[in-house]
């Protein structure tokens, strides 16, 4: 029991305290599990965090059901993710309800329309890094993908289907 | 049924939500804007921006604010925030038990490599959705957009750059 606790406190710390994408909290995580609580040795962490990261859903989800499960199985998973979903939960349910009320005061509103420009740099610019990465034919896809996405109104899940089918049949087909 | 709808949509979300939050965005999008028209793009916008600047996990933030905003009460955020939670829960830890099995597995190498672009084409479509007449209003919002774009490109921290155009819009607009 006292295990499991650690675990939800740790994460919960995480929680409320880092700000970001999942990438973002990496660090703060590595500090608590690996140096301070040593649960892990840190290229044990890496490797699977390398795993947690191809897995679908929240980084931070997915790193706190790894370390918890090494711990203590799978409640310790259930603690690990309910301690870092927590303060979100709770802190942003208190912006939304007061927000609504707030967002037709002048003020909030120009607040947004500053905002907003401002929001798309910021995907825009890890969108472009990660692109910036590919060989030429996948910038080529992940442009087109892009435009298919938005202007046809097609659904991501299509492309991901696509993508890891066609990836698992040229594995097939490769030697190994 | 719109909670059952909403949860069916978060489910969704979740479990082909590879390459984190702002990849999720464009399934988001798909789903509330583009599918269901449960919001405006603007208004998963300023979602994604108070999400940015406060803290905890986007794709948490997120979540549990669409569901507040599509319902207008908690049960709806509770049902969201569940949902985004469950691939963690259900598949993670199957990746997990199997770990050593999967460590180098030359098909899931095989598969995330096409599945690279496609993630990388997602979060292009998010912010391509964005880009409309309802942010880009005048010649102001475009000057707010090309310094945060450089400022970010050169590793400003992101809160930071929120919060500037924040004070930007209410010097500029009010």
């Amino acid at each position: 029991m006292k295990t499991l606790l650690q675990l939800f406190w740790a994460f919960f710390k995480i929680g409320a305290f880092t700000f970001g994408s999942g990438y973002a909290m990496i660090p703060m995580i590595e500090k608590e599990v690996v140096d301070k609580r040593k649960w892990f040795d840190k290229d044990d962490f890496y490797d699977q965090f390398a795993l947690a990261s191809s897995a679908p859903g929240p980084f931070a989800l997915n790193t706190a059901v790894f370390v918890g499960y090494k711990l203590k199985g799978w409640w310790g998973s259930l603690f690990a993710v309910l301690g870092a979903v927590i303060p979100s939960f709770v802190i942003i349910l208190i912006i939304a309800i007061y927000l609504t009320e707030f967002r037709d005061n002048r003020y909030v509103g120009a607040a947004f329309k500053g905002i907003r420009p401002a929001v798309i740099a910021l995907i825009a610019v890890p969108f472009i890094n990660m692109l910036k990465r590919l060989p030429w034919y996948f910038m080529v896809l992940g442009c087109a993908v892009a435009a298919v996405i938005c202007y046809l109104g097609v659904s991501p899940i299509w492309f991901i289907i696509a993508g890891a089918a066609i990836g698992l049949i040229l594995t097939y087909r490769s030697k190994p | 049924m719109i909670y059952l709808q909403l949860f069916l949509s978060y489910l969704k979300i979740g479990f082909f939500g590879f390459g984190g939050g702002y990849a999720m965005l464009s399934l988001i999008q798909n789903e509330m804007v583009t599918r269901h028209g449960w919001m405006t793009a603007t208004e998963l916008a300023d979602i994604v921006a108070v999400s940015q600047m406060t803290p905890g996990p986007i794709a948490i933030n997120c979540a549990t604010y669409v569901g507040y905003t599509v319902t207008g009460n908690i049960w709806g955020s509770l049902l969201t925030t569940l949902a985004v939670s469950l691939p963690p829960l259900t598949l993670m830890v199957l990746i997990t038990v199997f770990y050593t099995r999967l460590k180098n597995n030359r098909y899931m190498q095989g598969a995330m490599k096409w599945m690279k672009p496609m993630i990388c084409g997602m979060i292009g479509a998010a912010a391509l959705l964005f880009v409309n007449g309802a942010t880009f209003i005048d010649w102001k919002s475009y000057a707010i957009f090309l310094v945060c774009f450089l400022a970010t490109w050169f590793k400003v921290d992101s809160i930071l750059m929120i919060c500037l155009s924040a004070v930007a819009g209410i010097l500029l607009y009010v």
